[in-house]
């Protein structure tokens, strides 16, 4: 579990964050919406500790990581799996060096328990035909579901992840929000995911919070999204319009109910 | 650029490399890092050495033979004089001047390029001390490598120059093996061996620092690998006028 209390972030004066409180519970999906620039992903590179908030407390399982120290924060990392926006695969090595990489840094494991577990990763998200690949040579969803490999590859106990369909088709985003759901589940990790795409908070979204303009505007279930009485986040789910539609069609079939 | 942001990156430099120059987190990842960079920025820099050095070489020679041409000095004065030039400043300051727009930009991009793809922060988040996984073997590798180019550098001068006296024969070829060897001095190699090894360590180090701290795009990524080159070569200037009036003054 992961509690964020009293979070600022602010740059030249700027308030970015304004008084973030949020809980993060562990072995469900949470998901952090908002338009671009709302603050989204500040909160993400705060609470991994790659941006350092202004003020606040972030708090995994009770460990402040704004207290800690560079050699305390690197071995909370350990614990830590990222999937970056564009994968962040590293571009001179194969995907199986990228998945080993970890192993080959932290693991005592020896070479051939390294590899067999890298392979393991490989085989969970369907990329273990492509093992020998460079990151150029594979397509932009095999670069999230390597980076995903990669993020699990050391049994984390928290897994970001940062726009993980952009730039996919939809077929592929479905993909990879599958992934990431059964992969939490699986693991039984904190998982928390920053997200525009209301597609995303409705196949995985166990727990959402939206953000508009630094201030969390809203907290609740997929479930509540569509129902739920503020008008900005109202702005932000029905600016689709296949969600304005779903929600024209619910109406309708509610009123011919009650007739 | 103002003082104060001339100072800022002074500070900023000081602490990166603070980060640098600790123990590796895994000696086996770090000694594989460190052969690639022998390879990537001293083995694949040997043929533009060795060229540059040829040629700049044969030049010397000939203005020297040229300019110099005077009953008052004897003609092995040609070698003599071309020797020192050759070892004290060709082949260490200008063959690093060189090796600062190599070296210096490749590092720079490579860096920048990992930087604004979000690989530093990849490695960050695993726990890796990025600036030492990413900076150490790039910089002792050069400095290891260093000797070597130079001595292939001083080589390859000395012998564009005992071409060109074989093609144009003033001096002769005899005169100018004599001269080369005439009145030499040892420790000259030393000094500029030990030399280009310092001009090394600020090529890497100053390379990293301008590709780890860039920002933005590929636009930034260019910009960095050219700052990085100018400040550079200042640098080297800097450096080769204190460290010569240390060492020989």
């Amino acid at each position: 579990m992961i509690e964020v209390r009293n979070l600022v972030k602010e740059f030249d004066g700027k308030m970015v964050l304004d008084h973030i409180d949020a809980t993060f519970q562990k072995g469900v999906v949470n998901i952090i919406i908002g338009k671009s620039g709302s603050g989204k992903t500040v909160l993400l590179k705060c609470l991994v500790g790659l941006t350092p908030p202004t003020s606040g407390r972030i708090l995994y399982e009770g460990r402040d990581l704004t207290l800690m120290r560079s050699g305390e924060v690197r071995r909370l990392r350990r614990e830590i799996g990222m999937l970056f926006q564009g994968a962040a695969l590293f571009d001179s090595r194969t995907v199986l060096e990228n998945v080993l990489f970890p192993l080959d840094m932290f693991s005592r494991k020896n070479r051939r328990e390294r590899r067999k577990r890298a392979e393991f990763c490989l085989e969970r998200v369907d990329m273990l035909h492509a093992a020998n690949l460079l990151p150029s040579e594979i397509s932009g969803g095999m670069k999230k579901r390597a980076a995903i490999a990669r993020a699990i590859v050391l049994n984390p106990k928290y897994l970001f992840c940062d726009e993980p369909n952009s730039g996919l088709d939809p077929k592929t985003s479905q993909l990879i929000d599958e992934l990431i759901s059964d992969i939490t589940i699986d693991f039984d990790i904190t998982t928390i995911v920053v997200s525009h795409d209301m597609n995303s908070v409705i196949n995985i979204g166990d727990h959402v919070i939206f953000l508009n303009e630094g201030i969390k505007e809203w907290e609740g279930s997929k479930s509540q999204v569509m129902d739920a009485d503020n008008e900005k986040l109202n702005d932000f789910v029905f600016a689709s319009d296949l969600f304005r539609k779903i929600k024209e069609a619910e109406e309708i079939i509610s009123e011919e109910e009650k007739e | 650029m103002s003082i104060i942001s001339s100072l800022e990156s002074v500070g900023e430099y000081a602490l990166l490399m603070k980060r640098v120059l600790t123990l590796p987190d895994r000696i086996s990842q770090f000694l594989k890092e460190f052969l690639k960079g022998v390879y990537t920025l001293g083995v694949n820099s040997i043929w533009i050495v060795v060229i540059i050095s040829f040629f700049i070489g044969a030049v010397i020679v000939l203005q020297i033979a040229l300019n110099i041409d005077s009953p008052m000095l004897p003609r092995f004065t040609v070698g003599v004089v071309s020797r020192e030039i050759i070892l004290l400043e060709f082949s260490s300051t200008i063959m690093c001047l060189i090796l600062s727009g190599k070296v210096g930009s490749n590092i720079a991009s490579e860096i920048g390029t990992m930087r604004i793809t979000e690989q530093v922060d990849a490695l960050e988040i695993m726990g890796v001390n990025s600036a030492n996984y990413l900076i150490l073997p790039k910089i002792s590798a050069f400095v290891a490598f260093m000797p070597v180019l130079v001595i292939f550098s001083m080589f390859m001068g000395l012998v564009g120059g005992y071409i060109i006296c074989m093609v144009l024969g003033t001096p002769s070829v005899e005169t100018y093996v004599y001269g080369i060897q005439a009145f030499f001095t040892e420790s000259f190699v030393w000094y500029s061996i030990l030399k280009s090894m310092l001009f090394g360590f600020i090529i890497a180090s100053v390379a990293a620092f301008f590709g780890y701290t860039a920002r933005g795009g590929a636009l930034e990524v260019g910009e960095a690998s050219t700052r990085s080159v100018v400040t550079n070569s200042i640098l080297i200037l800097a450096t080769d006028l204190v460290f010569t009036q240390l060492a020989m003054g």
